[in-house]
């Protein structure tokens, strides 16, 4: 017997969440990225694509501040020709985009984006294992850029292809032992406890509205911060994004994996950066910064209002955090490869060890007395 | 002789690398929050705005042929400007001015005076070389057409962009 409420609640959550709001924000954030970018550099950006009234008749267009443009730039790449180069491995190369793309998408399926709504809970699959589902998905983008250098069978995204696999070595053991702190604190892997938890005890990152136990929770902040700056490190690393985007590295490697695709297959790679950098923000936000929860806003059990409000407040959160990778990436210059290795191998790795044992220490310390 | 390069002696704050990285992204944030607020950029919005009203005195835009005050044609067609002209943008066909008219002693007016702009580099050669003072490098430079035939100003074009120009004219002069 097939539960259809659940079926039929699933696919709405489903539809609403990943293709109403995360694809958009993914457009929106190359939108961001542009802008961003541009007031950075003391430029103005897009400014131009608007509400096109002219169309219809109409005396001016509205410029709208250049939000029209991610729509311009989505028909530019449809409308561009989809060439599959001669040379190439066609089913690696027509799979590649395809895995740059997905996971990102499937991380979003666990990733407890609000409290309640109509007492239904806002996560698609409110798994146990939780945070080692995102592991294990996130992780698989790799493949797509791996596979794309390989199957492009061209040197330059072989080359990409080859420091993107070496790079997820170096980073992908730093970036699982940094939450393993936050799962000693919280004692589960499900993400939408841990919000809750969060919701109910002070954010993982700022414990200190919640009452009980002051010092045990001043104490454990620190390793908690130290994870966090582990964590969100490894993370810029994980998407590609500078300081760490030597698959890219469109100085040296031209276009990097990408430089034999064109069209859709492009911007799939393109645009699946850009996921992963709101799927990897929403997992920091869920772990570390109290997800949907704000101080003096209820949850969803308040009312649909506040289930909406919730849902806002952590996309908002998101926003924020996608605000510092833009920031980061116009401001930094890319590692050296030898120098990336060096950060995760000696730095990153080793701090992120140290802090497990610092956590555990004060968990038992406390537990004792 | 093989010698070695003195590395720089790094603090901690230094070789921690964090507190370079933060002073960074505040320089960014600082120019992110000036250009947001309205003082930071000089971005100029082309078609809306334009320099045209300050260009710089020395400007070089299109050539164009100019008339004194009286309204004659100051060129003579001594092709001097044609021949000069690097990209040979410029095409005269030079006709004589009849024995009976009151200014027979010029001898010669262009009868057809054409410039390809598709090929003008606006070296302003024509205007340096010009003994009349007959062309000028005017201001316009957004010069547009939808054909090569249209990007070929004729010589009614060309009076039409250099206007009147006053002062010394050199070839009516008796004393010369």
């Amino acid at each position: 017997m097939i539960d259809w409420f659940y079926v039929l609640t699933s696919l709405a959550k489903t539809i609403g969440i990943v293709f109403m709001v995360v694809m958009p924000m993914v457009a929106y954030t190359v939108y961001a990225e542009r802008k961003v970018c541009a007031l950075i550099q003391d430029r103005i950006g897009p400014n131009r694509v608007g509400a096109p009234l002219t169309l219809f008749g109409m005396k001016k267009d509205l410029p709208l501040l250049g939000l029209g443009q991610p729509v311009a730039d989505a028909v530019k790449l449809f409308l561009k020709e989809d060439f599959t180069p001669a040379h190439v491995n066609k089913f690696y190369y027509w799979l590649a985009p395809a895995l740059a793309m997905i996971p990102s998408l499937m991380v979003m399926a666990v990733i407890p984006y609000g409290s309640t709504l109509f007492g239904e809970k806002m996560v698609i699959a409110d798994v146990n294992v939780g945070v080692l589902f995102v592991f294990a998905i996130a992780s698989l983008s790799v493949y797509g850029i791996t596979l794309a250098g390989w199957s492009s069978n061209s040197k330059y995204p072989f080359l990409g292809g080859i420091r993107s696999s070496s790079q997820m070595i170096s980073y992908e053991l730093a970036l699982g032992l940094s939450v393993i702190p936050v799962f000693l604190v919280f004692g589960k892997l499900n993400l939408s406890d841990i919000v809750r938890q969060q919701a109910e005890h002070g954010w993982t990152l700022a414990p200190f509205w919640a009452g009980e136990e002051p010092l045990q929770k001043l104490l454990l902040a620190i390793p908690m911060w130290i994870s966090f700056v582990v964590f969100t490190i490894s993370m810029f690393a994980e998407t590609n994004r500078t300081p760490f985007d030597l698959p890219e590295a469109e100085h040296e490697l031209v276009g990097g994996y990408h430089t034999e695709y064109s069209s859709m297959k492009f911007a799939l790679f393109f645009l699946g950066e850009y996921a992963a950098m709101i799927a990897g923000s929403s997992v920091i936000v869920t772990l570390f910064l109290g997800g949907w929860h704000l101080p003096g806003i209820p949850d969803g059990s308040a009312g649909w209002v506040w289930g909406l409000v919730n849902i806002g407040v952590f996309f908002a959160k998101v926003a924020c955090l996608l605000f510092v990778y833009i920031w980061v990436r116009w401001t930094l210059p890319r590692f050296r490869y030898d120098q990336l290795m060096r950060l995760g191998w000696v730095w990153l790795f080793e701090i992120a060890l140290v802090n497990i044992f610092l956590t555990a220490g004060i968990l038992a310390f406390f537990a004792r007395s | 002789m093989a010698y070695t390069i003195r590395r720089p002696k790094l603090s901690l704050g230094d070789k921690i690398y964090l507190p370079a990285i933060l002073g960074g992204m505040m320089v960014t944030l600082r120019h992110f929050l000036k250009a947001l607020f309205g003082k930071g950029s000089v971005t100029m919005q082309y078609p809306e705005q334009k320099w045209d009203t300050d260009l710089p005195a020395h400007y070089r835009g299109a050539p164009a042929l100019v008339i004194d005050e009286q309204g004659r044609e100051r060129c003579v067609a001594c092709q001097l400007c044609e021949f000069i002209c690097p990209p040979r943008a410029i095409r005269i066909t030079p006709g004589e001015i009849p024995a009976t008219d009151r200014f027979a002693k010029v001898e010669k007016f262009p009868e057809a005076f054409d410039i390809d702009m598709i090929r003008c580099i606006y070296c302003g050669l024509c205007e340096e070389v010009c003994p009349e003072q007959a062309i000028y490098l005017r201001k316009d430079y957004s010069i547009v057409g939808t054909s090569r035939a249209e990007m070929v100003h004729n010589k009614a074009r060309l009076y039409e962009i250099g206007g009147v120009q006053t002062g010394l004219v050199i070839k009516w002069n008796e004393r010369k």
